[in-house]
This record gives C-alpha cells, sequence and structure tokens, in this order.
C-alpha cells in the first residue's frame, strides 16, 4: 500500500536500528508522548531492534487512558438518563469507571451508541430530535477540531438536542510537567506527529529553550519511530536541543491554521485533571461561553459524583514514564483486557494493552 | 435452599454484546456456562460441530444462529449465509453435508418481499452446496422485539471413511495453507452499515466451501485439520488451536493473502484484518510433503486461487500464537479481546 509500505520496509529498518546503534555512546532515556507510537513499538517489537543503552518509556499520550474518573463517571451518569442518546468513539466504552463502564450501560439498557466520527453524533441527534445525543469528546489536539466541527455543525442545523461532554487535553503542558518533575529520568522526547499536523511545533520551542531536551516530531510507522529515535540519539549525543521535524512529509511548522481557528471558536484552555497523574494547569480545552449551549456538563446536573480509583493500579506511574506496565502486580493476573482494572489495559493505545497484546512473556525468540 | 447448581462465575452479571463476539469474552462464556455444564467427549473436541458413529457411518452435526445486519449486504444476504454457514461448519469437520433445517425467527412487521428474497437465496445457495433443506420451523416476535429476521440452521453430513478432523492430529512442522485473501467479509458488512459513509466495492466472500474441501480430502483424507476462520478472524480460529493442541503457531505477516482496498479501509478504521470475519476461507493443517499438492487443488478453484502458506506448527511458544511482522520482528497474535463488529453474521 503506497505510502504505508515504504514506512515498514525491513531494510530501512535495518539500517535505521543499526544506525543508532553506531551513534549511541551512553545510556539515554527516551519518551515516546504519543499511544499511537506505544502501540506501533510494541506492535512491530521495535525495542528489540534498539542498543540496551537506550530505554524507551511511554508517556501520557493515550487519550482514553488520562480522561479522568470522574468524567467517565459524570459519561456513566448521563448515559443512565432517560432520553439521552450516549455517543462515543469503541474504546471508552470499556473504559471502568467508579463501578461499571459504558458498556454495561448498554446492556442495562441504556442507549449506548459507537461513532467513528463526531459528526456522526450530529447527524443521530438530527434524526432523533425528541432525545439528547451526547458525543463525549476526548482526545488531544488531534481530536479536538473534528470535534469543534461538530458544534458548529449542529449549531449551523439549528440542533438543540446535541452537545459535548468535553475533555480534551494538550501535550505542552503534559511534558512540561514531566520535565518539571523531580522524578523524571526523560532526556528527549519524540513529539506525537499528528498532534503537530493540527498545531505545528512552535509551541515546543519554549520546552527545549527552558529543560534543554531535545523534541523531535514522529510519526507512527517503524521507519519513523526509528528515524526519530535516531535522530533524538543523535542531538543526546552532539550535546544539542533543538526541535526537529522527522514527520516533514505531514507536519508543517506552522500546522493546521483551519484547523487551529475552528477550535479557538468553540473551546477555551482550562486545567484538567489527568486520570493516574493530577491537575495539569491549562492542559485542557472546554467549551466556552460562547458555545455554552452545547456543553453536556451544563445540561445535565452531574457535579455531585464520588469517585472511587483503584488502588492498586498503578497507571500513574506508567503514564508519566516512571514504571513499566510489566512492573504492576496486577499486570496480567487481575487487569487484562477483558477485565480492566486500569485504563491503560483498555485502549490499545495505552501501554498496559499493547504490553499485554503483544509481548505478554517474552517466550518467543 | 434448593439442590440447584451454583451460576458459574464469570466477570459480568450481564451480557455483553462482546460475549458473542467470537472473542475472549465469548470463549469465557461457552467454557464456564456452556461447556462445564452440558459436559461431553463430543463437545469436549471444540470443533464446529460433532462427529460421532451411526452403525458403520460417521455422521457430522452442527448448528448456527445468524443474526447479521444490515440483511442484505454487498455479496450476499442473511439466507445464502445461512446455508453457507452450516454447510462450511459441516465441511471443515471433514463431512460431506447432506440435509439443513431452517428455523426463522421474524419480526412482526418485516416485509413479505424481503422474506421472499431471502427464500429464494437460501434455496439457490442450497443448491450450489448440493444440500437440502428438509425441516424447518417460523416463529414471529412482537414488533419491536427483534430487528427484522433470524435465522437459525442446523446440518447433518457423513464423514468418508479415513477422514478424522482433529486438532489432536497436528504436528510440528505441519504448514498452515489459507485458501485466499482475509477479511472481506467483515469490511462487506461494515461498509454496508448505514453509520459508515464511504464507498467500496468490497464484497463479501460468502461461499459454500465443501465442494473445494471435499476434492483436497478426495486425495489427502489424512488432512489432520481445518477450520473457517469466522468470526473474530483468522487469529481467533489459530488461538483456538493453538491452545487445544498446546503447540505453536508461527504465521508470516507478508504472506497472509489480503486484498489491497481491505487493507487500507483497516487501516483507515484502525481495524487489524487478522481479527476480521471471512464467510468462504478455509485454514488447513498440511503435513510438509503434502504442501504443493494440496496448494495446486486448492489454486486450481475459484474458491481458492490466491491460496498460500501462511506459517507452520512450531516447537517454541506452546499454545501461543506468533506472527513475524514484515519488518522482521516477532509479535503476538492474541485471541480477539471484546468485540471488534457487532452482528456480522
Amino acid at each position: 500500500m503506497k505510502y504505508l509500505d515504504e514506512y515498514r520496509d525491513a531494510r530501512l529498518v535495518k539500517a535505521y536500528a543499526d544506525k543508532i546503534m553506531e551513534i549511541t555512546t551512553a545510556s539515554w532515556t527516551i519518551m515516546e508522548i504519543c499511544g499511537g507510537q506505544t502501540h506501533s513499538i510494541l506492535k512491530y517489537g521495535l525495542e528489540e531492534l534498539l542498543p540496551k543503552e537506550l530505554n524507551i518509556v511511554h508517556g501520557p499520550g493515550c487519550p482514553v487512558c488520562v480522561t479522568p474518573l470522574e468524567m467517565i463517571d459524570k459519561a456513566i451518569a448521563i448515559a443512565l438518563t432517560p432520553g439521552v442518546i450516549f455517543s462515543s468513539f469503541g474504546d471508552m466504552l470499556r473504559v471502568p469507571g467508579s463501578t461499571h463502564d459504558l458498556l454495561s450501560v448498554k446492556a442495562m439498557g441504556g442507549d449506548v451508541r459507537m461513532v467513528y466520527s463526531p459528526i456522526d453524533a450530529v447527524k443521530i441527534a438530527e434524526a432523533n430530535p425528541d432525545k439528547k445525543v451526547v458525543f463525549f469528546a476526548i482526545g488531544f489536539e488531534t481530536t479536538a477540531p473534528a470535534n469543534a466541527m461538530a458544534v458548529l455543525d449542529a449549531q449551523r442545523k439549528g440542533l438543540d438536542n446535541f452537545s459535548l461532554l468535553c475533555s480534551q487535553v494538550l501535550v505542552p503542558p503534559a511534558i512540561e510537567a514531566i520535565l518539571s518533575s523531580p522524578h523524571s529520568r526523560v532526556q528527549g522526547f519524540l513529539a506525537a506527529g499528528h498532534v503537530c499536523t493540527v498545531m505545528g511545533f512552535e509551541e515546543y520551542l519554549p520546552l527545549v529553550e527552558n529543560y534543554r531536551v531535545p523534541i523531535v516530531v514522529t510519526g507512527f510507522e517503524p521507519v519513523d519511530i526509528l528515524e526519530g529515535i535516531y535522530m533524538t540519539v543523535k542531538q543526546l549525543e552532539e550535546g544539542r536541543c533543538e526541535v526537529e521535524n522527522q514527520y516533514r512529509r505531514v507536519v508543517k511548522r506552522e500546522g493546521n491554521p483551519a484547523a487551529k481557528k475552528v477550535m479557538l471558536e468553540v473551546f477555551q484552555t482550562v486545567d484538567r485533571n489527568w486520570r493516574g497523574i493530577g491537575t495539569i494547569p491549562q492542559s485542557g480545552l472546554s467549551i466556552n461561553e460562547k458555545y455554552s449551549k452545547y456543553d453536556a456538563e451544563r445540561i445535565f446536573n452531574v457535579d455531585q459524583i464520588l469517585t472511587a480509583e483503584s488502588r492498586e493500579c498503578i497507571a500513574g506511574e506508567v503514564l508519566q514514564g516512571l514504571k513499566k506496565p510489566v512492573q504492576c502486580p496486577l499486570f496480567g493476573k487481575r487487569c487484562t483486557p477483558e477485565h480492566p482494572v486500569g485504563a491503560p489495559m483498555v485502549s490499545s493505545e495505552g501501554a498496559c494493552a499493547a504490553y499485554f497484546r503483544y509481548h505478554k512473556q517474552s517466550d518467543f525468540a | 435452599m434448593g439442590l440447584a447448581c451454583p451460576i458459574p462465575l464469570t466477570d459480568y452479571d450481564k451480557i455483553l454484546m462482546a460475549h458473542g463476539g467470537g472473542g475472549t469474552l465469548s470463549h469465557q462464556l461457552i467454557q464456564k456456562m456452556f461447556f462445564g455444564h452440558f459436559d461431553n467427549e463430543l463437545l469436549r473436541t471444540e470443533h464446529d460441530g460433532a462427529v460421532f458413529s451411526f452403525g458403520d457411518q460417521r455422521i457430522a452435526f452442527t448448528t448456527d444462529s445468524y443474526v447479521v445486519r444490515p440483511i442484505f449486504f454487498p455479496g450476499g444476504d442473511i439466507g445464502e449465509l445461512a446455508v453457507y454457514g452450516t454447510v462450511n461448519d459441516l465441511a471443515v469437520c471433514g463431512a460431506e453435508p447432506l440435509y439443513i433445517s431452517a428455523g426463522f425467527i421474524i419480526e412482526e412487521g418485516f416485509s413479505m418481499d424481503e422474506l421472499w428474497r431471502i427464500v429464494q437465496s437460501m434455496k439457490s445457495a442450497a443448491d450450489r452446496a448440493a444440500v437440502k433443506i428438509v425441516t424447518g420451523d417460523t416463529k414471529v416476535v412482537d414488533r419491536g422485539k427483534g430487528d427484522k429476521i433470524y435465522i437459525n440452521t442446523s446440518g447433518v453430513g457423513l464423514v468418508p471413511p479415513g477422514v478424522e478432523i482433529s486438532s489432536q492430529k497436528i504436528q510440528r512442522g505441519d504448514k498452515i495453507i489459507l485458501s485466499g485473501k482475509i477479511a472481506e467479509h467483515g469490511i462487506a458488512i461494515l461498509s454496508a452499515r448505514e453509520e459508515f459513509d464511504f464507498e467500496t466495492s468490497v464484497k463479501s466472500d460468502t461461499a459454500p466451501l465443501n465442494h473445494l474441501i471435499k476434492k483436497v480430502l478426495e486425495t489427502h483424507p489424512d488432512i489432520p485439520m481445518m477450520r473457517d476462520p469466522t468470526r473474530g478472524g483468522i487469529s481467533s480460529v489459530l488461538n483456538e488451536i493453538a491452545n487445544k493442541s498446546r503447540l505453536g503457531i508461527l504465521i508470516r505477516e507478508t504472506e497472509i493473502p489480503i486484498a489491497g482496498d481491505i487493507r487500507a479501509i483497516c487501516e483507515i478504521l484502525g481495524l487489524d484484518p487478522l481479527y476480521i470475519a471471512n464467510e468462504g476461507k478455509v485454514l488447513l493443517f498440511v503435513p510438509e510433503a503434502k504442501t504443493e499438492s494440496v496448494l495446486h487443488i486448492l489454486r486450481s478453484d475459484p474458491l481458492g486461487e490466491h491460496a498460500a502458506i501462511i506459517g507452520e506448527v512450531v516447537n517454541d511458544h506452546p499454545g501461543r500464537v506468533v506472527m513475524k511482522t514484515a519488518i522482521g520482528s516477532n509479535r503476538i497474535v492474541d485471541m480477539l479481546s471484546g468485540e471488534q463488529l457487532p452482528r456480522i453474521c
């Protein structure tokens, strides 16, 4: 398949792996931010190809994993409200809330629907004028423009039965939170290619400046990731720290101005709680005053929710790159994709699910 | 207190869609709820049908229900699927299918015209597969209590002398042959759903495999194992076989036949084609010395023209399926967790 097979080419992969081996003289810890990259690294077993000196840690870039528990409990409360059609991306349906998940709400009689796009949720609202249709707007800068478009689409169509339960998050504040933590060991970052497709990479310049770490905007295929790691290691070995762009075929410095414009129109920046990590200042987006009638949190009375997080789950440490999934006592025992205790065991982009799925045990050659 | 058996422990107190998805939850339900309670030596083989002796004949018996949505889809419909699905389950038991039953559960208000189309389609499917529909049942449920129409078919067939299909007969070194391109049925159903607004020319691969399998068995009656990889895709079937035989399975990503457009749709939607349903494909485990001959037989039939060797049975990682990826690394191919696409058959 054109534009994909070139980036899964075994010879190119080997060539980059060899080049990384060649230039690595010290041990380095590099974090890939994006869950899509985590998935590729595990799916293709890329760590097998890297020198032992390189420690690749997985970051907080799985949107399903970082969506706070109280948001999932709010989603469940809304989905259980009579007259509501609750729509969401598929992965979100299986994330455990305090007592159950959205799929169980469906089995209990709630109208919970999986959609592939928020625009489809708008269509559901159009077709069901007597129902309130809520879309669970989660994700990073990648999903924000489409979710904003859905609000604008609903407004254009004059729909007053559509709203977003909004839990959008932003990457640069999360990187800053990791870098400013005294526990952080991360010396270089692979930035998320798709986030930068929307936002560009100018907002990473101050991070590089202030924290002296290389940040390389990186794609998602094996060749992309290895080239991104190569560029990061090269900077580290040469004592440089710059923002570089591996994902040149997609990402432009200024990003996608049209997408940024719709985000600015509908959303405002707010402090956001990240599941397992805590509140990060100015790290989230919520619906602004002008579009408040599309904000499900204001429409439904769901403020008084008590949450209860599992005490044993180490998702927070996994998401900050402090521990690997296999270091969790629950991993593969009480916590499996069928019966997840923590959110990273749910989504295909979650580090725990990726480890479980592709590298349960290292009992094969 | 009565003496009733306690409900077997499962992780959920209500049935989820994933319990019917052909993945891990389906297996847990079947293992814990059904196998444990109905337990007998035929059930324990965990094949697509039961094979038992009657006089000096060996009979294969199977049943399957069809709840596919939509009922008409590119490349087929629920009626045809109901006939071929049961025919194929018999065929992979090594049997020559003879007779099938048809049970209809119809929702009040369902269009008579659509029912007629389904009946015609079942008749021509039965003719193509050379089976007779010999008994049946019709029930109607209140409007809103069903979704148009569900069909159950059961079937019987005769297993020829010398044929014995069993995961216990697989040996290390056996090659794994797949009869054609994967994931066509699941993607065709997906593209026919109203919520997916993309245009494709993808058609379901729904087809009767009995004639093709018969040709293979006529030359090689000692084929140890075969299965049709329907719900849960090739990964689920390979995992079941690895698990049951306690042998390791190694497959190679680059050898698995798949059409370019199917791959593209899977990439866009984030679906793994290894987990997507097929309705006209068979996976065969073949001793190495016979692979060329089996491939030749398969490839000379239109239903098997894209047949390929996708892997083999190995000494390592017993009970597990591992795939050599396109870039040369290894990855575990696990059983489907949850549901990828509900109600595809």
